[in-house]
C-alpha cells in the first residue's frame, strides 16, 4: 500500500521545489517554462490519483 | 469605464441572474425523491448527503473557486506577476490532501450523524472547549469570506454601469430568500449553470482574446515589459527572495482549503467516500480554467488598459475586448459565481451555529427539525451581516479580516484531522496549540502590518514563509510538548467512531 500512496508526494516535490522551474525557457506556445510547467502538473497530479484510486479499488479497500 | 448603463450587457445579465433565481426557489424540490423532507438538518443543510460525483462535482467546484477568485486572482497577477501565480500549485497540491484525509472524515461524519467539523471534533476527543474552538474559528474565517464574494459582486455592477448599492443588496436578499427556503440544495442546484457559464467564458477569453492581441508569447512579452518599466521587483518569473514565500503559500492554503466550513459542507453533503476519491481526480479540471484565468492579468497589459483599481481588470479586459452580449454573459457568469459560494458558505456557518453552539448551549435537546429551523434563520442573519459589512464598512477591511481567517483556519487543521489518523493527541493538548497558532498567528500578521508573510532572520539570513504555516508549526509543536508533559490521551484508538471500520 505505502508504494502506491508515496505516488502523491511527487507533486508536492515537483511544484514546491520552486528553483527547478523558476525560469522563461524553454517557452512552449509562447508560455514561458514557468506557467507551462505548473500547469502541465494539473493533468499528472490527477493522473496520479486516478491510479492510486484504481489500485486500491483493485485492492479492495473501501 | 463610463458611467453610462450598458444596456444589451445588462439584459443579458438579468436574464441569466432572473433564471437562476427561479432555479433557486425550485431547487427545494430537487434531489429529494419526490416527498418534501426537509424538516431536518440533513435535509436542508447538507442535501440530504446524498449527492453523488456530478453534483459534488459542480458544487465544490462553484463553491472553492468562487466569484471573487475570478476577480482577484487575475488583478494579483496583474499587480505582482509570478508571484500571483501562486493560486496554481496551490489548487493543484489541495487534491492529492483532499484524496487522503477527506474520505476518513466523511466517514467519522456519516457514521454519527455530524454535519460540521466542530461535531467531528466533538465526537472524537469529547471535548466541548475544542468543539466551540473549531466552530468559533470556521464562522469567523467564513464571514469575510462571504462579504468578498459581495465585492466580487460589485466589482461586475459597476462595470454594467450601475451605480448605488441597490442592485447589489437587491440580488443579495433574492439570495437569502432562496437560501433559506431550498438550502444547500439551491446552490447545488445553481452550480451547475455558473459553472458551465464560467466555463464557456474563460474558453471564449484564452481564445479569443490572445488572438486579439497577437498571440500569447506576445501577451507574456507585453507583462514582462510593464513590469520591468515598474522596476523589476516583480517579473515573469520569480525573484529569488520570492520562493520561499511562494511555495509556503501554496501548501498552506492548500492545507487550509478544505478546512473551511463552505468546503467541508460540500464533502459532508457527498453520497460516499467513493464520491469524494472520485472528486480529487476529476477537480483539477478547474485548476487548469483558474491557471488560465490568472492569465488575464498579463493579458491586460498586452490590451493597453488604463485601470485604476486592480480589481477592474477583469471586467475591463472584458468591457474593450467582447461584444457587449457576451460581456453581460461572462459579467452574469461572474455575479452568479458569487452567489454560489456565498450561499454555501452562509449554510456552513450556520449549521456550525446550530450544531455546536445552540444544541451545545441553548437547547441540547433540539430535534432536527428545530435544528433545521434555527439553521435557516442564522443563515438569514449571515448573509444580512455580511452586506451590512460590506455597505458600511471599507472594503479593505474584509480583506485584511479573510487574509487573517485564512491564517486562522488552519489552525483548526490538527483538531480536524489528525485523530482521524492516529489517536497520540488529546484534546486538550490540540487545544492549547490551537490557541498559541491562533494567537501567534494573529501577533505575526499584525507587527507586519496584515501582510500574509512573516520574515525570519537567521544568521543575518531572512527567511520569509507564509504566516499560516508558521503559525501551524508553532501549533502542532506546542501540541506535541503538552501532550509529551501532561500526557493525557484521547480515546483509545479502538472506541473512536472514526476509525471503526477502516483499512
Amino acid at each position: 500500500m505505502a508504494p502506491m500512496w508515496s505516488l502523491l508526494l511527487l507533486p508536492f516535490v515537483g511544484l514546491l521545489w520552486v528553483p527547478f522551474y523558476n525560469h522563461e525557457l524553454p517557452a512552449l506556445f509562447g508560455f514561458p517554462f514557468f506557467y507551462w510547467y505548473q500547469l502541465l502538473w494539473v493533468p499528472i497530479t490527477a493522473g496520479l490519483i486516478w491510479i492510486v484510486y484504481r489500485h486500491n479499488l483493485r485492492r479492495g479497500d473501501e | 469605464m463610463s458611467g453610462d448603463i450598458h444596456w444589451t450587457a445588462l439584459a443579458v445579465f438579468v436574464f441569466f441572474f432572473l433564471l437562476v433565481t427561479v432555479m433557486g426557489f425550485a431547487a427545494s424540490r430537487w434531489q429529494t425523491g419526490g416527498s418534501k423532507k426537509e424538516a431536518h438538518l440533513d435535509e436542508w443543510g447538507l442535501g440530504g448527503r446524498n449527492f453523488g460525483t456530478w453534483i459534488t462535482w459542480f458544487l465544490v467546484g462553484g463553491d472553492f473557486y468562487t466569484a471573487y477568485t475570478v476577480i482577484a486572482v487575475p488583478a494579483l497577477v496583474y499587480a505582482v506577476g509570478a508571484y500571483g501565480f501562486f493560486a496554481l500549485p496551490y489548487t493543484i497540491l489541495v487534491y492529492p490532501i483532499v484524496f487522503i484525509i477527506m474520505p476518513r472524515l466523511w466517514h467519522a461524519a456519516s457514521k454519527a450523524g455530524h454535519v460540521t467539523a466542530a461535531d467531528v471534533v466533538y465526537g472524537r476527543y469529547g471535548s466541548r472547549w475544542l468543539e466551540l474552538a473549531v466552530a468559533v474559528t470556521g464562522v469567523v474565517a467564513t464571514m469575510p469570506y462571504i462579504a468578498l464574494q459581495l465585492v466580487g459582486m460589485e466589482v461586475v455592477i459597476k462595470a454594467l454601469g450601475l451605480s448605488g448599492e441597490l442592485p447589489l443588496a437587491a440580488a443579495f436578499i433574492i439570495l437569502a430568500l432562496y437560501t433559506y427556503s431550498a438550502g444547500l440544495r439551491a446552490p447545488a442546484l445553481i452550480a451547475f449553470v455558473k459553472d458551465l457559464m464560467i466555463y464557456i467564458v474563460v474558453l471564449v477569453a484564452v481564445v479569443l482574446v490572445p488572438s486579439k492581441l497577437g498571440g500569447y508569447a506576445h501577451v507574456f512579452q507585453a507583462a514582462g515589459e510593464a513590469f520591468a518599466a515598474k522596476g523589476g521587483a516583480t517579473g515573469l518569473t520569480l525573484k529569488p527572495a520570492q520562493m520561499l514565500p511562494y511555495a509556503s503559500l501554496a501548501i498552506g492554503s492548500a492545507l487550509a482549503a478544505f478546512m473551511y466550513p463552505h468546503t467541508l459542507t460540500g464533502i459532508f453533503a457527498a453520497k460516499s467516500a467513493d464520491t469524494i476519491r472520485k472528486n480529487a481526480v476529476f477537480l483539477p479540471a478547474y485548476t487548469v480554467l483558474l491557471g488560465l484565468i490568472a492569465l488575464l492579468g498579463y493579458m491586460a497589459y498586452a490590451a493597453h488598459l488604463d485601470i485604476k483599481s486592480n480589481n477592474d481588470v477583469v471586467p475591463a479586459l472584458f468591457n474593450a475586448l467582447f461584444p457587449a452580449w457576451f460581456s453581460g454573459f461572462a459579467f452574469a457568469a461572474i455575479a452568479i459565481g458569487a452567489l454560489v459560494p456565498a450561499a454555501v458558505m452562509s449554510i456552513g456557518a450556520a449549521n456550525l451555529f446550530t450544531r455546536n453552539f445552540w444544541k451545545a448551549y441553548v437547547q441540547p435537546d433540539v430535534t432536527p427539525a428545530g435544528e433545521a429551523k434555527v439553521a435557516k434563520i442564522v443563515s438569514l442573519v449571515v448573509k444580512v451581516g455580511a452586506l451590512v459589512f460590506i455597505l458600511f464598512l471599507p472594503t479593505q477591511f474584509a480583506l485584511d479580516l479573510q487574509l487573517l481567517g485564512g491564517v486562522w483556519i488552519l489552525q483548526t487543521f490538527p483538531a480536524v484531522v489528525f485523530g482521524l489518523f492516529f489517536g497520540w493527541f488529546g484534546g486538550p493538548a490540540l487545544l492549547t496549540g490551537w490557541a498559541v497558532g491562533m494567537i501567534g498567528g494573529s501577533w505575526m500578521a499584525f507587527s507586519d502590518g496584515i501582510k500574509p508573510v512573516h520574515t525570519f532572520l537567521i544568521h543575518g539570513n531572512g527567511y520569509t514563509l507564509y504566516t499560516g504555516i508558521t503559525a501551524l508549526l508553532l501549533n502542532i509543536a506546542v501540541a506535541v510538548a503538552v501532550q509529551l508533559l501532561f500526557g493525557r490521551r484521547g480515546r483509545p484508538l479502538a472506541a473512536s467512531p472514526a476509525l471503526r471500520g477502516r483499512v
